[in-house]
């Protein structure tokens, strides 16, 4: 693949663009250039998000994957709201990859700037990153970006279609569309007259769409709001629903795939021995195509999958030795201990002057901490399926990134990308995981050798354990300074990581270069105010790949953040809630979050015999989530271990579109952060990861699962993020906690008890 | 060949006997309901009921269930959803759902073996993993089908509603202090 610059990495960005862009007109989101809904008997598109059957049945077009996070549910909701339809008869269907569908909202949401910046500069560049997404048309599912990328244009879509109903039902009623009026799916006129939507949506779609539509005022929203049962959910009660794994295109072959343990390396030898000849199998297909970072492998194809994995395992295969066997955990937290020593960082926020801050402090502390590799661990483990025939490719697969996937499997079985059709199924979880293409290209290379039958390749738990994208391993100084009467005057927060988009970018094989705003999330844009205050990171790279995890950045650096700031309190002889709260007289959203949290807990009120409560908050993702947690210590087969009985949550995330998907989305958030601050530990030794399966990669079960009570704060600002902003608060939660109860400080997670 | 009877269907394989029940189920007879995790019996995600029982089919060779009645969640609802789908849909479990059929088929063992189980009886029967953490509500969505009322926890906790606002409440902050 040609090396090129990545543009769309760190600061300089929107100058690096302006002039490529500014003389091109914003690209329309309302029609698709391309791409077609797939249209039923009699059904009509009134534009590109959404079709109506003449027997009324509202069909909205989702271009966002549904991975649990209830996207089939809120963006229908969003545009039937406008339309004025009857949600009785609203039905998602996935939409097919084109530029319209592009998610603007991710790559504003990648620009360098503060929370808190605003102006000229913001706005400029947030303007032509508008333009920038809607010309790369990514259709992207991440960074809880799904309803704030979707609440203008599926809601202007939706009036645009209700202008153009009431303009047919005004023509056939002979009166002026003013007297009309829309309810329930039906077009009114005083007169007593009336039309059903499938009734009109003929004669409407010989209408011109008008692109600025008149939206609705928030008073009058009558789904928006309302915790609307879920459009997915009864598919998934009865196992109908399909994921990747499920289908079943016609002749289908199945492949099952084993790979280097150590990052990067080949085979040496393999032998067959006896694998060809087991029942079933059909061929053994050597797979070198490193596009994507995926790595080598050799797969099996069979008649069956069960086939496949026991021939595979068969093979017998001599791996190189690599020079990224002498890869391991303890090497790789030194090179992080020594990126710090060396002092060679880049500096994401620096305010007030730390030196002086330092110098006016009475007291200082300081702190390390550090965290692991994780694994995404999705349950549905990584598949693909491709046919390729006739210069043709299919693929259908559980994907976060559609547009890609069509981009990689054209490259991969050189085809242009309009020869591809991309068939996106439910995910069985993403959590980031499913942004990758590696999946793809394996699964078209097997395609390409199987005589235009479809395959589908489905990787082991152990495969899929070993060869995840991780989310960084990292070290984290802390260093604050407090005055004579307790507060705190500096604050520095020095990072040692691995960078996520510089790796992703790397795979994409793109340069990667500048700063990664991931790496500093959480720590360079908390909204404490701090006399002066400083975050640095150190990039160190080695050869795990990395990748984008449940809340990224924030996941590691709401833990160094929020627990460290309890040490202080402790030190400072303050309380960790009125700390907190002496750092954000100017924020009050913040401060009304954090409050409603610990008002619910009863923060003033001694916890449950036995246990202790810790506080944390963090924004992300356009939300803020304040969490209490109740903890106590039990015995367990592993030993001590912390047992969270209860989370007090409390969210403002702007205008809610669904307060039960919220609260899912908050239960969901707590439970995957808990999971990783109790168990979750991906080491790496020899070069390899050492974990296999759920026995060693343990995950919290239902037993051990805290009551999570979600409050929410009710808001008419834009929406904010939901998937995984609930997720950072909890380990820092939980390890306050833990502080409180036994006097040591949590300092690394996973949390071991002595 | 081996013979097996699959909800109330006697189904005639042509499978090694030595197959995994789950790689029979899915491969061979498209029963695509009952999924894979993790091939070691560890997660759940494979849960069917043999004989009244919650089996991980990922681990037991076909060959061993022959003659014994085997249900998978594509046979629960013979006509209508059963009262548990029902709570399932009610209280919103399923998030990603990939997960969801071992649940289900783990808790219609448990309420099969003891109709009305205590917290300790659920925290045993159901080990199955969720990655979407939809723990509480399928707690929650058992105790429903089981007629039971959620009692309050012993931290205060409120008591969830039936329907679908459960856990959440819109607040009105205390306000900045």
């Amino acid at each position: 693949m040609k090396r090129r610059t990545f543009l769309l990495t760190g600061a300089g960005v929107a100058g690096a663009l302006v002039v490529g862009w500014a003389v091109t007109p914003p690209k329309p989101r309302l029609v698709p250039e391309s791409a077609r809904l797939p249209l039923g008997r009699g059904d009509v598109a009134l534009n590109g998000w959404v079709t109506i059957s003449p027997e009324g049945t509202i069909t909205v077009a989702v271009p966002r994957a549904e991975m649990g996070q209830g996207i089939y549910t809120a963006l229908p909701m969003l545009l039937a709201e406008e339309l004025g339809a009857d949600w009785s008869q609203v039905q998602a269907i996935q939409a097919p990859v084109d530029r319209i569908y592009g998610n603007v909202a991710l790559l504003i949401d990648g620009l360098p700037l503060h929370p808190d910046d605003q102006g000229r500069v913001v706005s400029a560049s947030e303007w032509i990153m508008r333009k920038v997404g809607r010309e790369l048309g990514l259709m992207v599912t991440g960074g809880s970006t799904s309803v704030r990328d979707a609440w203008q244009p599926m809601r202007v879509a939706g009036a645009s279609a209700r202008e153009m109903l009431v303009a047919a039902a005004a023509a056939r009623f002979r009166a002026p569309p003013s007297e009309c009026r829309v309810e329930r799916g039906w077009v009114h006129h005083p007169s007593g007259k009336k039309a059903s939507f499938g009734e009109l949506a003929a004669a409407a779609a010989k209408l011109t769409p008008n692109r600025v539509p008149q939206l609705k005022d928030p008073k009058d929203f009558t789904l928006i709001g309302k915790s609307l049962p879920r459009t997915d959910v009864p598919a998934k009660v009865t196992g109908e629903a399909d994921f990747g794994t499920d289908v079943r295109p016609e002749g289908l072959l199945y492949a099952a795939i084993r790979m280097a343990p150590v990052f990067g390396a080949h085979w040496s030898k393999f032998v067959v021995n006896g694998a060809d000849t087991q029942p079933g199998v059909k061929s053994i297909v050597p797979v070198v195509n490193q596009a994507a970072g995926a790595p080598v492998g050799i797969a099996v194809v069979a008649n069956g999958w069960w086939q496949a994995k026991r021939a595979a395992d068969l093979l017998d295969i001599t791996w190189e030795a690599h020079r990224n066997s002498s890869l391991d955990s303890a090497g790789i937290m030194a090179s992080f201990r020594a990126a710090l020593d060396g002092g060679k960082a880049h500096t994401y926020r620096s305010q007030g002057g730390l030196a002086a801050g330092f110098d006016r402090a009475a007291r200082t502390f300081e702190a390390e901490y550090s965290v692991p590799y994780l694994a995404h661990a999705t349950m549905e483990p990584q598949n693909c399926t491709a046919q390729v025939r006739d210069g043709k490719v299919d693929i259908w697969l559980p994907t976060q990134a559609p547009t890609l996937a069509r981009w990689i499997a054209g490259k991969v079985a050189g085809v242009a990308s309009h020869d591809v059709t991309v068939h996106s199924t439910f995910l069985g979880g993403g959590f980031g995981r499913r942004a990758e293409l590696d999946l793809v290209v394996q699964a078209v290379e097997i395609a390409k050798t199987t005589g235009g039958r479809p395959v589908q390749l489905m990787w082991s738990r152990e495969e899929d354990m070993a060869h995840d994208m991780y989310r960084p391993a990292a070290l984290a100084r802390l260093k604050a300074g407090i005055d004579g009467a307790g507060n705190i005057v500096a604050w520095q927060q020095s990072i040692a990581s691995g960078s996520v988009t510089h790796s992703l970018v790397g795979r994409l094989g793109f340069t990667p270069m500048g700063p990664d705003k991931t790496s500093a999330e959480g720590a360079a844009d908390v909204p404490y105010e701090f006399a002066t205050h400083r975050v640095e990171h150190a990039l160190v790279k080695n050869a795990v790949p990395l990748g984008f995890w449940r809340s990224v950045g924030h996941s590691q650096n709401a833990f160094f953040g929020e627990t460290f700031m309890d040490e202080v309190a402790a030190a400072a002889g303050k309380d960790p809630l009125a700390l907190r709260r002496s750092l954000l007289a100017k924020h009050p959203r913040q401060l009304a979050v954090l409050n409603l949290a610990a008002e619910r807990a009863g923060w003033d009120k001694p916890p449950p015999a036995g246990m202790a409560r810790g506080i944390a908050l963090h924004q992300s993702f356009g939300a803020i989530v304040a969490q209490v947690a109740e903890v106590s210590v039990v015995k367990t087969e592993r030993g001590s271990m912390p047992r969270v009985h209860r989370v007090v949550c409390a969210i403002d995330c702007g205008t809610v579109v669904n307060p039960d998907i919220v609260a899912a989305q908050m239960e969901s958030s707590v439970v995957f952060g808990l999971t990783a601050a109790l168990f979750g530990a991906i080491t790496i030794k020899g070069g390899a990861v050492e974990q296999k399966n759920f026995p060693d990669y343990e995950m919290l079960r239902l037993g051990a699962a805290p009551v999570v009570e979600t409050h929410i704060v009710p808001s008419a600002a834009a929406p904010g993020g939901v998937g995984e902003p609930g997720t950072p608060p909890i380990a820092p939660a939980v390890a306050n906690a833990l502080f409180k109860l036994t006097g040591r400080p949590v300092r690394s997670l996973p949390i071991k008890l002595g | 060949m081996l013979k097996l009877n699959i909800n109330g269907t006697d189904r005639n394989v042509d499978a090694a006997p030595d197959t995994p029940l789950l790689w029979v189920l899915r491969d061979h007879l498209d029963l695509t309901g009952t999924k894979y995790g993790c091939g070691v019996a560890a997660c759940g995600t494979c849960t069917v009921i043999v004989d009244g029982a919650a089996v991980r089919s990922c681990a037991v060779p076909a060959a061993a269930v022959a003659g014994k009645k085997v249900r998978t969640v594509e046979g629960l609802a013979a006509t209508s959803l059963t009262r548990l789908q029902q709570a399932w849909i009610r209280h919103q479990v399923p998030q990603c759902g990939y997960c969801q059929s071992g649940m289900l088929m783990a808790a219609t063992a448990l309420l099969e073996k003891t109709p009305q189980p205590s917290d300790d009886d659920i925290d045993r029967a159901m080990t199955n993993i969720c990655r979407c953490g939809t723990y509480q509500r399928v707690r929650r969505a058992i105790k429903d089908a089981a007629g039971m009322t959620t009692p309050v926890a012993a931290s205060g906790a409120a008591p969830a509603p039936a329907g679908l606002t459960l856990s959440t409440t819109l607040s009105t902050p205390a306000g900045a202090k």
